[in-house]
């Protein structure tokens, strides 16, 4: 990928020829879009205004600016690994316009100085919604103060790396939560039973010796937070489902009316606990890379609606750290830079998904959940990925827009990839 | 057939021809260990690391002992191993050897997989001497070597291996070698100590010992790990040991030539009993022996071994 460039807002752009697919407005047809000082002006069949700059994109789609609702970004604390900024060019390399930022940076991201010291980093490549935690420093003790952070920007609150513990704090934040109308976001995970578990538990983890986590590790927390969501009206958001237990739970909650919602990321449907083989510390993750069965019930439950959002849990690692002994290596992967072009050849081009129920999943939905605004309407704030099906291009982390560069689809043959994307108005050529 | 490969990192990765080889290639070195000088300069030239990240006393001193009887030069390291202590990296290591030009290294480390990362990253052979609870080539060879010695050979043949085998890298060897060769083989503890999936291997479970010794013609004890009872995984020793402790009263049910194994070192009276661990259906000491003819065999061949063995061990030091 070579390096992005960005134009003035204040142009006047006419996107020509593109297929513009707005599941929303149940759209998907080949139109013209104007955009003038950062709003759209118009949408429909060949429109003309003599002075915009005409960008001919036919053969290409038009989305929805795709919304990655669950990043790392280390800054502060480890920017070494990645900064608002840096992550924010990974995120427009891959095609994303706005992501959500989770709080376990160091410090934790817990009042309203740090919500504005992470909105303050902003650049114009792409929207970054903050995340606040949600108890003090994420310690699992204390509730932070949401309610001033909220009025700083906040589209939700977690305390993702760990679980909130204490059930009855849980219940206090999805409660209090009501409030303003934002999402606890789920870290699903009992402590106990993950233990130090390097792997997915079964035969496969015997065999490795390595220590294994079960599936009700994920299972019981996500059971006991759509209860606690059923008790208190709050909504919990259920972060990188892993395993069939937990679709189960989500799937009957969501049939209850409890308000639950959740993601999965594209390596819990795209490989499976088999990529531990051979030891690469890449495929260390958190929750663990799961059976082949699990991966197929997550597929099934993207294509029944049970799953509502594809994130990619993007989680920068140093070399020096990643690369060690696999129980030794910190979990996680990058994602933002992959993630529209694996799901793209792994859902679309395979039929499991039609183009339009992958633009609910990636901007869409997790817009909705976070309230955060984007659509194609007059009117509207232009926020679009221009996105070219037929490009066929190589995972090469070298040429990574992250500081990072812990992807385990190195060498990987992706089809589709964003070609632009406009944020706010500003025209971004990746 | 000749030897092929650059590293031994588990029986999982080695075919039945391979063991054999392994196996038939120690036999020879066993006899060498009867003379009265009990060198041969075989790796006269040859470097080799032992480099332990976790406390072993019998098997560096088993491989450091092979070695010298192979008369290669020798290096002891042994890293500090905390977790917590961030000192040289795996990869620094790595980096290092690579740089010193030695021939072979091995490695016993706490984490499953480790020597597979060391292999990938230097040209030299590296040897598993035990990863995290994963494999231990070396112990599953050397206790094959034994049964076949005292049994004649694997097919048919109905192994059992008794105690903690969630945390045994020995078990998980001696059920890979053992499978590929003939044997059958059974497993048998408490449902905490039996890993999940464990079935899936080729074994069958008991948790009843008495049930599982009458069938058995090798029983195999491994050692508990004191520590178990704290982590939950049972309720006391006491409880242990009347259940999974190989005693008299049990041996009364074993078949006569039933032959006793055990990997060292042993908690005499929690997994097995005194006067069975010495008794005379025991073979432990000749397994200790054995371990040293294993690894000289192993030694010899991952190092290139380009002497013929016969000739080779013609000569004397
Ligand atoms: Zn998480
Ligand atoms: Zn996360």
């Amino acid at each position: 990928m070579s390096k992005s460039t960005i134009q003035n807002p204040q142009s006047r752009i006419h996107l020509k020829g593109g297929r513009v697919i707005d599941p929303q407005n149940h759209r998907d047809e080949v139109l013209d879009i104007l955009i003038e000082e950062g709003r759209i002006t118009g949408i429909g069949a060949k429109m003309d205004n003599a002075r915009a700059e005409v960008i001919d994109i036919k053969g290409q789609y038009v989305f929805p600016g795709l919304v990655d609702m669950h990043v790392h970004l280390r800054e502060p604390g480890r920017e070494d690994e990645e900064t608002i900024a840096s992550g924010s060019r990974a995120a427009a390399a891959g095609g994303f316009t706005a992501i959500a930022c989770m709080p376990n940076t160091q410090p934790v991201i817990d009042s309203q100085g740090l919500v504005q010291f992470i909105k303050s980093r902003q650049i114009p490549e792409c929207r970054v919604y903050p995340v606040g935690a949600v108890t003090k420093g994420s310690l699992g003790e204390e509730l932070a103060e949401i309610g001033d952070m909220y009025q700083s920007g906040i589209v939700g609150i977690s305390d993702d790396g760990k679980p909130v513990t204490n059930s009855n704090l849980m219940r206090r934040a999805l409660d209090y939560c009501r409030m303003f109308d934002i999402p606890v976001i789920s870290h699903c995970e009992d402590k106990f039973l993950s233990a130090d578990g390097a792997m997915n538990e079964g035969a496969l983890a015997t065999k490795l010796g390595l220590r294994g986590i079960p599936n009700a590790a994920e299972a019981a927390m996500a059971a006991r937070d759509v209860m606690l969501a059923d008790l208190t009206g709050g909504r919990v958001h259920i972060a990188h489902v892993s395993c069939a237990e937990t679709v189960d739970i989500i799937r009957r909650a969501k049939r209850a009316g409890i308000k639950v919602t959740a993601e999965t990321c594209p390596q819990y449907f795209i490989l499976s606990q088999e990529a531990v083989i051979g030891y690469d510390s890449m495929m260390r993750v958190n929750p663990p890379l799961r059976s082949k069965a699990d991966v197929m019930t997550i597929i099934d439950a993207l294509k029944d609606g049970t799953i509502d959002c594809i994130a990619t849990d993007h989680a920068p690692h140093s070399s020096e750290e990643k690369e060690v002994e696999f129980d030794q290596a910190p979990c996680g992967m990058l994602g933002l830079e992959t993630s529209l072009g694996l799901c793209w050849t792994h859902l679309v081009e395979r039929n499991i998904l039609t183009v339009s129920q992958l633009v609910e999943k990636m901007a869409v939905n997790p817009a909705r959940i976070l309230k955060i605004q984007n659509s194609i309407e007059p009117e509207a704030q232009a926020n679009l990925t221009i996105f070219d099906p037929l490009s066929e291009w190589e995972v090469d982390p070298s040429k990574f827009r992250s500081k990072s560069r812990n992807t385990p689809f190195k060498g990987c043959k992706i089809k589709g990839k964003a070609v632009m994307t406009i944020v706010d108005g500003h025209l971004i050529k990746i | 057939m000749k030897w092929n490969k650059k590293d031994l990192l588990d029986l999982e990765s080695l075919s039945a021809e391979e063991m054999n080889m392994i196996l038939d290639t120690a036999k020879s070195f066993r006899e060498v260990l009867n003379r009265p000088i009990k060198k041969v300069p075989i790796l006269r030239g040859k470097t080799i690391v032992n480099m332990f990240f976790e406390p072993s006393t019998r098997t560096s001193a088993s491989f450091d002992m092979a070695a010298k009887r192979l008369m290669a030069d020798t290096v002891n390291i042994s890293p500090k191993t905390s977790a917590v202590q961030k000192g040289e990296t795996l990869l620094d290591t790595a980096r290092n050897l690579e740089a010193m030009k030695i021939d072979l290294v091995v490695m016993r480390h706490s984490s499953s997989g480790a020597p597979h990362f060391l292999a990938s990253r230097i040209k030299a052979g590296v040897i598993n001497a035990g990863d995290g609870q994963h494999a231990h080539p070396t112990q599953g060879l050397l206790d094959m070597f034994t049964i076949k010695e005292k049994r004649g050979g694997f097919e048919g043949l109905k192994v059992l291996i008794v105690g903690d085998v969630t945390h045994s890298r020995v078990a998980r060897s001696n059920i890979n070698g053992l499978l590929k060769l003939g044997a059958q083989v059974s497993v048998c503890g408490p449902s905490t100590l039996i890993p999940i999936g464990i079935e899936q291997l080729g074994v069958k479970v008991y948790y009843n010992l008495d049930e599982a010794i009458p069938q058995a013609d090798v029983i195999n004890v491994l050692r508990l790990q004191l520590e178990r009872q704290k982590k939950g995984l049972l309720p006391s020793l006491r409880e242990y040991s009347l259940h999974f402790c190989l005693d008299k009263e049990r041996m009364a049910k074993a078949k006569g030539d039933v032959t006793i194994m055990h990997p060292g070192p042993m908690n005499r009276g929690i997994e097995i009993d005194p006067d069975v661990a010495d008794g005379e259906r025991s073979v432990i000491l000749d397994q200790v022996t054995n371990g040293v003819a294993v690894r000289m065999a192993v030694l010899y061949l991952l190092s290139g071994g380009d002497a013929p063995l016969a000739e080779a061990i013609k000569k004397e030091a």
